[in-house]
C-alpha cells in the first residue's frame, strides 16, 4: 500500500488511455465484446417489450423500456462510471424486493382468493360456460360446418334428415344435400370448410367455437353448437350478459344479477353467482385480521407464542453454544477436535427431514417412539398432543438443530478474542469471573449480536421446523378457525392463504405477512441500533 | 474487464425474468399468425407418469391433424395451485391433468371449460359424476381409486366377511398382534381412510341429490353421525384399542407389512410396500360397521379443458376424439396402473386380482365430493376423529362442535 500509484502512462498522441472495454484503437477487444453482450441485452429487451406489446401488459413494457434505455445510457455513455457498477444491483432491488413488495401490498388491497381469482370478463365468461347447459337427452349429431358470403353455419344429420342453419337462419331441411357416410358432403348454396382449414386458423376455430344455430324460431328451444367441429349438440343457455347494464339475467327464472362492489353479481334478494372477480377492498384484509372473530383470538395467541418461540429457541441455543463453545475452548479437555466434530453434525442435517425424524420419535407410543422407549422408560408422553408438551418438543428439537450453529460462531468468536486485552486484565488483578464479566462477554456480544437479531428474525419466519413437526397442532378446541396452539404467524399465514388445498383467500395472507413484516423490520431495527450502543461502549 | 463481462449477463438474467413475469415470450406473436397455412399448438399439462401416454396420443394427433402439441411435465401437487393462479393470466395450458375433486374450486374460480363426451355411457358411473358439477360434465375421466381391505392371505385365506364385526373377530382368530389396522396420520386424524366405515352408519359428509350430485347440506349429524362417533369412541384408544392415533401411514403400513395385522384399509398406492415385503395380498371391499354398505370415497383423475383456452376446438378434438378412446386409456392404463374409468379397458384389466378388488371396491363407492365446500371440512373432520379416537374428547360432544363449526363456516 506505500506505493505510490502510477500516472496512466501517455499514448504517443498525448491523450490520457481509455480503459479497454471504451477503446476503439489497437485490437479494441474490450470494446467488441461489450458491444456483442449488450447487443444479447437490447435483442433480449426488445423481445420482451415486444412480448408486453402483444399481451397488451402496459406496466411490463414500461418498466423494461426503462431499464432498456437506462443500462444502453448507462454502459456507452462516458460520464456514467458508478452506474455501471450499481446498476445491475439497482435492478436486481428493483425486480426481487420492491416489486414483490409493491405486489404484496396491492394483494392485501383486494379480495383476491377462492371465488375472486379473474377479471370481471373472465367471470362472465365462466358463468355462461357453466350455465350454458346440453338439453337432456339431447343426441349428437354428425356435424359439418358450412360457410356463404363469409357466414359460418352448421349442417347436421338428424336420423337422415340434413338440416343447415347459421347463427341468424334457424336450422332448415335440406333435402338436396348429398351424404358421405353419415356425414354431410355438400349442401346446394353453401361451400362445405374441410376440417383441415378449420384446424390451421385458429380465428375460424375460435368463431365455429362461438357459432350457436338456432334449432328453430322458438329461442327456447335452443341451439346447435359443436365443441371440436365434427360433432354437434342441443345447448339452451340459462344466464343472459348485458355489458351495457353490467348484469346477468337468468331467462328461467328472471332474476337479475347485477354487479356489485364487492366483485360478484348479486341478485337483489342477496343471492350471488358463483363466479366473481377481484376487485379493490381497501384495508378491509387488515381490519378483518385484528376484528373477525375466528382470527382476533387466534391472531393474540399465535403472535405470544411467536415471540416466545423465536426467543427462547435464539436464548436456548446460543447459551447452550456458548456453553459448550467455552467448554471445548479449553486446552485441558482431550480429544477437542473430534468432540467437535460430533457437535456440528445436527447441523448438517437438513432441517426439514431431522423434524420429521424427530416427529417419528416424539410418537407418543412407545413402541413406535424410541425418545419414550429409550428415555423415558416405556411411559407413555403425549410428546405432540399435549399443547405444553408440543411447545416445549418444538423449542427442544429447534435447539438440538440451532445449538451448533451457535457452538461454531462461538468458539470462532472466543479463539479470535485479543490475548493482550486478557493479560492485561490478569496483571490489573481481575478474576475469572471478573474477565468473563467485563471482557469476554462484552466483546463476544460485539460480534455475535447482529447474528442473534439475524437468527430471532429467522426463527420468527420458522415455517420448517413448525410445519414438519406438529403441523401446528394440537388444534384450537375454542375457535372455528383452522389454527393450532403451535402455529406461529407464517404457519397461519400458510393455513388462511388456502396453498394447501382449502379454500384460498391470498388478500387476507398478504394483509398479514406485511404485519409481520412491520414487526420484525421494527424489531431489526432497534436491535440493530441497540447493537451499535454496544460498539460504541468498548 | 471481468467487470463489465458479469454486467450484461445479469442484465439478460434481469431482463429474462421480466419476460417471465410478462409471462408472454415470443409465443402469442407465433400462434397468431397460425392462420396463414401455420398449424395451432396445443398445451398440455402432465405428470411425470402419465407423460408417456398422453405423448402417444398426442403423436396420434399430431400426425391426423397437424397440430402441434406442446407437453409440459409437471408434479401432480403443483397442478392445481398453478391451473388456478395461471389460467386467468392468460398463460395456462389448453389442457391439464387433475383430479376431480379439484373440480369446486375450478368452477368458483371460473378457470375450467365444459366438455361434452358423444358417448359418456361408456365410462364407469362414478367416473363420469364426479366429473359432473351441476349438471353438467367438466373433464374427460380416466382413472379412478379408492381404498379398499387389504387381506394378508397367509393369515386370513378365506374373503373378508361382510359385517366389520366377523373380520375383527377372524382377525384376533388369526393370532397376530393386531387384528386390524388403520391409517389414522397419527394425530391429524384421517377422515377419507375411515370414510367407508363411516358410510356404513349412513352418515355421508354431504347430502346427495338423486342424481348424486352434492348438495352443500352436512349429511354426518343426527342419530346415524352420532352412531358413528359412539362407535369410534368405542373402539379408540379409550375403549377396545381397534383403533389409535399413534398409527401414521408410515406405521400402520409397517405393521401390515410385517405381517402384524391380517387385515388393513389401505389404497392402491400402498400395495407396492406390501410386494414388497414379501405379503401376499387379496383386496376386498370394506365391510359393514353399522349395516348399510361402506362406500368409500372414489377419487377420479381426468383431463380438465381450460375455461381461457384459445383453441377450444383442438382441445376439445383431442380429449373426446384421442384420448376417449380404448387404446389412449389402455396406454394411460400402463403408464400408471390405476383403475381405468373407461368400462371396455376396466374389464379388460380386472383380470388382475388385485385391479378387480378394487375395481369391486369402487363400485360400492361415491365420488368424493367436488364442491368447493368440501375443502373446509376435511380440517374439521380429521381433528374431531382423532379426538375421538384418542380419547381426549367425548365422542357425541366432539361430533356436535365439528357440526357446529362447518354450519359457521360453510355459512
Amino acid at each position: 500500500m506505500s506505493t505510490h500509484v502510477h500516472p496512466a502512462p501517455a499514448d504517443p498522441g498525448g491523450t490520457v488511455r481509455e480503459p479497454h472495454a471504451r477503446r476503439w484503437d489497437g485490437t479494441g477487444w474490450g470494446f467488441l465484446v461489450k458491444l456483442a453482450l449488450m447487443a444479447v441485452v437490447n435483442a433480449v429487451g426488445v423481445g420482451v417489450v415486444w412480448a408486453a406489446w402483444v399481451q397488451g401488459a402496459w406496466g411490463i413494457l414500461a418498466a423494461s423500456l426503462v431499464l432498456l434505455v437506462l443500462a444502453d445510457w448507462a454502459y456507452f455513455s462516458k460520464r456514467a462510471l458508478p452506474m455501471k457498477y450499481i446498476l445491475p444491483g439497482l435492478v436486481f432491488l428493483l425486480v426481487f424486493q420492491l416489486f414483490s413488495m409493491g405486489y404484496t401490498a396491492y394483494v392485501a388491497m383486494t379480495n383476491y382468493g377462492t371465488g375472486h381469482n379473474t377479471t370481471r370478463d373472465q367471470a362472465v365468461d365462466a358463468l355462461l360456460i357453466q350455465n350454458e347447459r346440453r338439453v337432456e337427452d339431447a343426441p349428437s349429431y354428425p356435424l359439418t360446418i358450412v360457410q356463404r358470403d363469409g357466414a359460418y353455419g352448421f349442417a347436421i344429420v338428424d336420423e337422415g334428415v340434413v338440416r343447415v342453419g347459421s347463427a341468424d337462419e334457424p336450422l332448415v331441411a335440406a333435402p338436396d344435400a348429398t351424404l358421405d357416410g353419415t356425414r354431410v358432403s355438400a349442401v346446394p348454396g353453401w361451400e362445405v370448410v374441410p376440417y383441415a382449414t378449420l384446424m390451421s386458423d385458429q380465428a375460424l376455430q375460435q368463431e365455429i367455437v362461438d357459432l350457436r344455430v338456432p334449432v328453430s324460431d322458438d329461442a327456447d328451444a335452443g341451439s346447435i353448437r359443436t365443441r371440436e367441429g365434427t360433432t354437434g349438440s342441443v345447448y339452451r343457455s340459462a344466464l343472459v350478459w348485458d355489458p351495457d347494464a353490467v348484469t346477468m339475467t337468468n331467462t328461467e327464472t328472471g332474476v337479475v344479477y347485477s354487479a356489485s362492489d364487492e366483485g360478484s353479481f348479486v341478485a337483489p334478494d342477496g343471492t350471488a353467482l358463483p363466479v366473481g372477480w377481484r376487485v379493490g377492498v381497501g384495508f378491509d384484509n387488515f381490519t378483518r385480521a385484528f376484528t373477525d372473530d375466528d382470527y382476533s383470538g387466534p391472531l393474540l395467541r399465535i403472535t405470544v407464542w411467536t415471540f416466545a418461540f423465536a426467543i427462547l429457541t435464539v436464548a436456548t441455543s446460543f447459551l447452550l453454544g456458548l456453553l459448550l463453545a467455552i467448554v471445548f475452548n479449553d486446552p485441558r479437555v482431550r480429544g477437542r477436535k473430534v468432540l467437535r466434530t460430533l457437535f456440528i453434525l445436527p447441523y448438517a442435517f437438513p432441517a426439514f427431514l431431522s423434524a420429521l425424524l424427530w416427529q417419528g420419535m416424539l410418537n407418543s407410543n412407545p413402541d413406535y417412539g424410541i425418545i419414550n422407549q429409550l428415555f423415558f422408560f416405556d411411559t407413555r408422553i403425549p410428546w405432540l398432543e399435549d399443547p405444553l408438551l408440543a411447545k416445549l418438543a418444538i423449542i427442544g428439537v429447534n435447539l438440538w438443530l440451532s445449538f451448533p450453529y451457535w457452538f461454531l460462531v462461538c468458539t470462532g468468536a472466543l479463539q479470535s478474542l485479543p490475548d493482550d486485552v486478557m493479560e492485561a486484565a490478569r496483571i490489573d488483578g481481575a478474576g475469572r469471573w471478573r474477565t468473563w464479566r467485563s471482557i469476554t462477554m462484552p466483546l463476544l456480544l460485539v460480534s455475535t449480536a447482529p447474528l442473534l437479531i439475524s437468527s430471532f428474525a429467522f426463527n420468527f419466519n420458522n415455517f420448517t421446523i413448525i410445519y414438519m413437526l406438529t403441523g401446528g397442532g394440537p388444534r384450537f378446541t375454542d375457535t372455528a378457525a383452522v389454527l393450532g396452539h403451535t402455529d406461529i404467524l407464517i404457519s397461519m399465514i400458510y393455513q388462511i392463504s388456502g396453498v394447501a388445498g382449502g379454500r384460498a383467500d391470498f388478500g387476507l395472507a398478504s394483509a398479514l405477512s406485511i404485519i409481520i413484516f412491520v414487526i420484525i423490520g421494527t424489531i431489526s431495527a432497534l436491535a440493530f441500533r441497540r447493537t451499535r450502543k454496544l460498539e460504541e461502549v468498548l | 474487464m471481468r467487470k463489465t463481462a458479469a454486467l450484461p449477463v445479469a442484465m439478460v438474467a434481469t431482463v429474462a425474468l421480466l419476460a417471465a413475469c410478462s409471462g408472454g415470450d415470443a409465443e402469442p406473436a407465433a400462434s397468431e399468425s397460425a392462420g396463414a397455412g401455420g398449424t395451432g399448438t396445443l398445451t398440455i399439462w402432465v405428470d411425470e407418469n402419465r407423460q408417456p401416454a398422453v405423448e402417444a396420443a398426442a403423436a396420434d394427433f399430431e400426425a391426423a391433424t397437424g397440430v402441434t402439441v406442446e407437453l409440459v411435465q409437471k408434479n401432480f401437487e403443483d397442478i392445481r395451485a398453478d391451473f388456478l393462479a395461471q389460467v386467468p393470466t392468460g398463460e395456462g395450458p389448453d389442457i391439464t391433468v387433475g383430479a376431480h375433486d379439484w373440480l369446486g374450486s375450478f368452477i368458483v374460480n371460473g378457470v375450467v371449460d365444459s366438455v361434452d363426451l358423444a358417448d359418456a355411457d361408456a365410462f364407469e358411473a362414478v367416473a363420469t359424476e364426479a366429473f359432473t358439477y351441476d349438471g353438467q360434465l367438466y373433464g374427460l375421466p380416466y382413472a379412478l381409486e379408492t381404498v379398499a381391505v387389504v387381506r394378508n392371505t397367509e393369515l386370513a385365506p378365506e374373503p373378508t366377511p361382510d359385517t366389520f364385526d366377523a373380520m375383527i373377530e377372524a382377525g384376533r382368530a388369526s393370532g397376530a398382534k393386531l387384528p386390524f389396522v388403520i391409517n389414522t396420520a397419527g394425530t391429524t386424524g384421517d377422515a377419507y381412510t375411515y370414510y367407508g366405515l363411516q358410510t356404513s352408519f349412513g352418515a355421508p359428509v354431504f347430502e346427495q341429490n338423486e342424481d348424486g350430485s352434492y348438495t352443500t347440506d352436512i349429511g354426518m349429524g343426527g342419530e346415524e353421525g352420532q352412531a358413528f362417533a359412539a362407535w369410534l369412541g368405542e373402539n379408540g384408544m379409550a375403549g377396545t384399542g381397534l383403533f389409535s392415533t399413534d398409527w401414521t401411514y408410515d406405521i400402520a403400513v409397517q405393521e401390515f407389512a410385517d405381517g402384524n395385522a391380517p387385515y388393513t384399509i389401505a389404497g392402491p398406492w400402498a400395495i407396492a410396500a406390501f410386494e414388497e415385503a414379501g405379503i401376499d395380498v387379496a383386496v376386498d371391499p370394506i365391510p359393514s360397521a353399522g349395516g348399510e354398505t361402506a362406500a368409500p370415497f372414489v377419487g377420479v383423475q381426468g383431463f380438465y379443458v381450460s375455461a381461457q383456452s384459445e383453441n377450444a376446438l383442438l382441445a376439445n378434438d383431442f380429449l373426446t376424439n384421442y384420448m376417449a378412446t380404448p387404446e389412449a386409456q389402455t396406454a394411460l392404463y400402463e403408464a400408471d396402473p390405476r383403475i381405468p374409468a373407461l368400462s371396455e379397458v376396466a374389464e379388460s384389466v380386472a383380470e388382475d386380482p388385485i385391479v378387480a378388488g378394487f375395481l369391486a371396491a369402487s363400485q360400492n363407492g361415491t365420488p368424493m365430493p367436488s364442491i368447493p365446500e368440501m375443502a373446509d371440512v376435511w380440517e374439521y373432520w380429521n381433528a374431531a376423529q382423532s379426538s375421538i379416537i384418542s380419547g381426549s374428547a367425548e365422542p357425541a360432544a366432539a361430533w356436535d362442535k365439528m357440526l357446529a363449526d362447518l354450519e359457521s363456516n360453510l355459512g
